[in-house]
């Protein structure tokens, strides 16, 4: 019964030094898509929704609609 | 069966019990003598004593199955302390059941007890509809109008007038030029 001597040291640094450049390798992939994914295209709608838009025309759309307290629509 | 085993333990540890020549413990086993053997409850184990158990995670309970040994037995423990490869097989056998009530294998035996837990999940999720239901009936105040579908198309149409949310949101689905939905 000569089995060989098991692994009994440098166990946690074995398991970090796979695990951690995954580990950072995922988080920064997840970053990235967060970042082209989400955050850019939502700037882009801002900046495009802005570029087109006439404040005093959408007031006066509300105005029309009633939704405010201090103007009342132009019939009344 | 696990009353069954407590009993035999509960036996054992009384016998021990009466052995020792201590007052306080002969004065307890004579009370408990003296009570009127009730058929569903023995005498209570003493759980400040080490006690057997079939565990999964417990390999070596705190003491050995069989405590009082017949005088074969005692002889096979006798014969243990020397050399095991003297032992048959059947010894070796008879001397583990000594020690042990089921092995891992016994111990590991599928059983029904699930289907039974399942059953009374069930029933009772069951029970508690009914409870709901009851509740609907007879606890419940009057729906609010706000839930009438006239009055959420007049909530819409409000929401879409106050541009709620104009850029990624509610009124950036809404062509406010065609009137409907883009």
């Amino acid at each position: 019964m000569s089995l060989p001597k098991p692994l009994m040291r440098g166990l946690l640094g074995k398991r970090l030094r796979f695990h951690l450049p995954i580990a950072f390798g995922l988080s920064l992939v997840a970053a990235i898509a967060f970042k082209y994914g989400v955050t850019e295209p939502r700037k882009k709608a801002y900046a495009d929704f802005y570029k087109q838009y006439d404040a005093v025309k959408e007031f006066n759309a509300m105005k029309e609609a009633g939704v405010f307290e201090s103007v009342q629509p132009s019939g009344e | 069966m696990l009353k069954m085993m407590l009993q035999l333990i509960a036996g054992r540890v009384s016998s021990l019990v009466a052995r020792r020549a201590t007052l306080a413990l002969t004065t307890s086993s004579a009370r408990m003598a003296s009570h009127a053997p009730d058929p569903e409850v023995t005498e209570a184990v003493d759980m400040s004593r080490p006690m057997y158990w079939d565990r999964l995670d417990t390999p070596l309970p705190d003491k050995l199955y069989k405590d009082e040994l017949s005088a074969a037995e005692k002889s096979l423990k006798e014969k243990e302390k020397g050399p095991w490869s003297q032992l048959t097989n059947e010894e070796k056998i008879a001397l583990y059941r000594l020690s042990f009530h089921q092995t891992y294998a016994e111990m590991n035996q599928p059983k029904s007890e699930w289907k039974t837990v399942v059953g009374g999940i069930f029933f009772f999720v069951g029970f508690t509809a009914l409870v709901v239901w009851w509740q609907r009936v007879y606890v419940y105040p009057p729906r609010p109008r706000t839930f009438d579908d006239e009055w959420q198309a007049k909530q819409l149409q409000r929401m879409l007038d106050m541009r709620i949310n104009p850029i990624e949101g509610f009124s950036s689905k809404w062509d406010y030029e065609k009137g409907q939905w883009k």
